[in-house]
């Protein structure tokens, strides 16, 4: 029986996750956040569910606690904020070498370095184009409500044991602290060891006599079995971007303008784009509820369909722009507009730059 | 058609956010989509909290305004702050204690509700911003006293229900003491 | 009697552990290494735990432990073992887990995962090689490398005013209240082997018990190649030098502390 409730993003987020079957959260804390950790140790679900809560005592440790957890076949995650998800660079990267299913969660501040804790899209070039060392790329989820942190912490779940594949979910701090109406879905119970060892045969989960050890790592010595590995992950992302791209299209149809927007600059723009519809604008919005794979074939088919230009909107310096980009193609006009450092512009903001750009 | 958006504002401590959480929760208990959306960063701690509230019938687009139908404010700051960002026609509601530059706005709706004067007066503190809220459904009833009381059910935590009673007296007495400012009799 | 008369197996005195692969380990000849591999894998067969069992390997010389044993592991980034070990353990309380570490994983980039996995009392086996150099890298100078010795980045010895001092982290974690068993052996002769052996034995009985409580079991080892030495030399050297300072020996039994850790 699904539930209703209010909440704020990081409390949906958390509350989902023991509903989704997590075996296990490893954190540390960090604004804006915290929340996270938090509503888990006081909702104690090792006592109803079994799903373990640690806080570690880095950022550090807590991903590669998560990458041990996920090398044994469990459902594993963390959450964190920009600084703390720098520290997990390393861990992401040999938990995507190693090909393992996780969730790492960052709530996006203000940055470069200790920044600040207001809410900010500045993490994009991270976690869509590397972030960690090597040819890696983590399926990114772009959670625009309280009701999608919610929904998208089972979906990057299954996304990322169906792939073996870390996925991100990014969101941002005014998704993560505001309030809404959730509909929780209903519990679904934590798989048993029995189970895990039958759905996870790659899993470490300690090797029965007469099989096959089975070995979690991420070294490579040999060239060619490194490219060889390589190529393999490379055909594993081609198949994630042709089947796994969600996106939301608001009043596109007869678009000439298109707003390209994730996470909060995407709620934002909604209403700019209310605001420039009743000024008699014909503009829309493509939301990106995935921002890797990214939805570029949307893009294209907007342009065939007759969008002059898109206007990307993020809380950065203009970064998810150069996607729009790529797909754009050179067929259409793209520009980015934004705030930066935990500014929030404004949705009066947005239909002024919209205008400007439409000109 | 519910569209209401309101911005409620004062001094961290003053229940600005609580406040809101309550009017959010009754919102989520009338069937309306709602959202919550507090300013937080440096202000959240010991200076001027605020927090956006939006009740709709529709899908709710930004949870981050810049213009409001209605604002409650609780002290100087706040309404030097908001006066101007409600829309023309809307409703700005205040407690004048702390208050030495009142509203001047011609085209809103003005009100005043003495909530820290009558709380003080019945030693119900704890319950001011009920006071204050029982003012503006007075003024503009987007919720029932039922679903508020639904909401508080939902909202305070089990060991605290005994206190529901002393906030719903809050809210009834809030309705008796809001007042009309008219600011061209006060001219005149 | 004919050689093919004798080769029987009821005439076997002795058998490598079946938990050890027939690939020919990557450590020098004459390494400490191999010997604790050995030791491991053997302690591990005899309980009956190979089935139960999750490794996880290094990096360092070990870093390819997980090619030779013949169980489930897992491969950590440097210095991150203690808490992918608490990641598994924490979902697998029943299963056993043992990180293999050396000294440059251990005692310098993962100080911090180890002192707080053990700060845990994670209920784990903590195995650290200690040779006092960095030998897969080449021979740099490791934390535990000791005072005045000549590595590739300590040409001119290891000078404790620039430097530091060597570390005795085992002291440092013994005084570890979650901390259940610490003791320091080495494999450099028959004698230490099986006494080795034993602790080995000792901590994987301790962690069937279940309770919360690291134990943690440090070798000293040669490294031959890194100290320019034949291996008997290395073992020499060892006794003479190295065992002075990190004194061989149980240091901890069962949460109580068997000597002062403070050596001085």
């Amino acid at each position: 029986m699904s539930e209703l409730r209010l909440m704020k993003g990081n409390e949906a987020l958390a509350e989902a996750a023991i509903r989704a079957g997590v075996d296990a959260y490893y954190g540390y804390p960090i604004t804006p956040q915290s929340e996270v950790m938090e509503y888990l140790m006081k909702a104690n679900p090792e006592k109803t569910t079994g799903m373990v809560v640690l806080q570690a005592e880095s950022e550090v440790a807590s991903i590669n606690m998560v990458y041990g957890a996920a090398g044994a076949g469990k459902m594993a995650m963390t959450s964190s904020s920009s600084p703390g998800v720098s520290l997990m660079q390393e861990g992401i990267s040999y938990i995507a070498g190693a090909e393992l299913p996780c969730v790492v969660v960052n709530v996006v501040r203000g940055g470069p370095g200790l920044g600040t804790i207001q809410p900010s899209q500045a993490d994009y070039f991270q976690t869509v184009k590397g972030g960690g060392h090597g040819d890696y790329k983590l399926i990114t989820l772009a959670p625009a409500s309280v009701q999608e942190m919610a929904d998208f912490m089972k979906l990057a779940f299954d996304l990322a044991f169906k792939y073996r594949n870390p996925a991100m979910i990014l969101s941002d701090g005014a998704i993560g602290q505001m309030m809404e109406k959730v509909e929780l879905f209903d519990p679904i119970p934590r798989r048993t060891d029995e189970e895990v060892a039958l759905q996870c045969p790659w899993a470490t989960t300690g090797r029965k006599r007469g099989t096959q050890k089975r070995v979690i790592t991420s070294l490579r010595l040999v060239a060619s079995v490194q490219e060889e590995f390589n190529i393999k992950l490379q055909n594993k992302y081609k198949e994630i971007e042709e089947k796994e791209v969600r996106c939301e299209m608001l009043q596109c149809d007869d678009a000439q303008y298109v707003i390209v927007a994730y996470g909060s600059s995407a709620r934002t723009s909604m209403k700019a784009v209310e605001i420039a519809r009743k000024n008699g604008m014909k503009v829309g919005l493509l939301r990106p509820q995935t921002l890797w794979p990214f939805p570029s074939k949307q893009i294209e088919t907007l342009i065939n369909n007759g969008a002059k230009g898109f206007l990307s909107v993020e809380m950065s310096a203009g970064q998810m722009v150069e996607d729009v980009k790529l797909a754009a193609n050179g067929k259409a006009k793209v520009e980015h507009y934004g705030r930066m450092g935990g500014v929030i512009a404004s949705p009066q903001d947005i239909y002024e730059a919209l205008k400007k750009f439409a000109k | 058609m519910i569209n209401e958006e309101i911005i409620i504002a004062g001094f961290g401590g003053q229940g600005v956010l609580s406040m809101g959480k309550i009017l959010a929760y009754s919102g989520l208990m009338s069937g309306l989509e709602v959202s919550w959306m507090p300013s937080y960063g440096p202000e959240m701690r010991g200076g001027t909290a605020n927090v956006t509230v939006i009740l709709s019938k529709e899908r709710i687009s930004s949870p981050i305004l810049t213009s409001y139908d209605t604002a409650i404010i609780l002290n100087q700051q706040s309404l030097d702050k908001f006066e101007n960002t409600v829309k023309p026609g809307g409703i700005l509601i205040y407690d004048p204690s702390g208050i030495s530059n009142p509203p001047t706005r011609h085209d809103l709706n003005i009100f005043s509700v003495e909530a820290t004067k009558a709380a003080t007066e019945r030693n119900m503190s704890k319950i001011f911003n009920m006071i204050v809220l029982g003012g503006y459904l007075k003024v503009n009833p987007v919720v029932s006293l039922d679903h508020i009381e639904a909401g508080l059910k939902k909202s305070l935590p089990e060991r605290h229900h005994n206190l529901i009673p002393a906030n719903i007296e809050g809210l009834k007495l809030g309705s008796e003491l809001i007042q009309r400012i008219n600011l061209y009799k006060e001219a005149c | 009697m004919e050689l093919q008369d004798i080769i029987k197996e009821e005439n076997i005195v002795f058998k490598k552990t079946k938990l050890l692969n027939d690939k020919p380990l990557s450590y020098c000849p004459g390494c400490g290494h191999g010997t604790v591999h050995r030791i491991l894998m053997e302690t591990i067969e005899e309980l009956g735990i190979d089935e139960q069992t999750i490794g996880i390997a290094p990096v360092g010389c070990a870093v390819m432990a997980y090619e030779f044993m013949e169980i489930d592991m897992q491969e950590a980034a440097h210095g991150r073992a203690p808490a992918l070990a608490t990641g598994i353990k924490r979902v697998y309380p029943k299963k056993y887990v043992f990180t293999y570490q050396g000294d440059g994983d251990l005692a310098a980039i993962g100080t911090a995962e180890t002192m707080h996995c053990c700060n845990r009392g994670e209920n784990i086996l903590i195995i650290f090689i200690n040779n006092g150099i960095y030998g897969m890298t080449g021979g740099q100078m490791a934390p535990t490398t000791l005072e005045g010795a000549k590595t590739s980045t300590s040409p001119y010895g290891r000078d404790v005013s620039t430097m530091g001092y060597p570390i005795r982290i085992t002291e440092l974690i013994a005084q570890l209240p979650a901390v259940r068993y610490v003791t320091r052996q080495s494999v450099h002769t028959p004698a230490a082997v099986r006494k080795a052996k034993a602790a080995i034995k000792k901590a994987f009985e301790y962690q069937a018990e279940g309770k919360q409580g690291t134990c943690f079991i440090e070798f000293l080892s040669n490294c031959n190649s890194g100290w320019k030495l034949s291996p008997v030399q290395a073992n020499k050297w060892m006794e003479e030098n190295t065992f002075k300072y990190y004194v061989p020996g149980d240091i901890k039994d069962n949460f109580k502390l068997l000597k002062n850790p403070i050596i001085e």
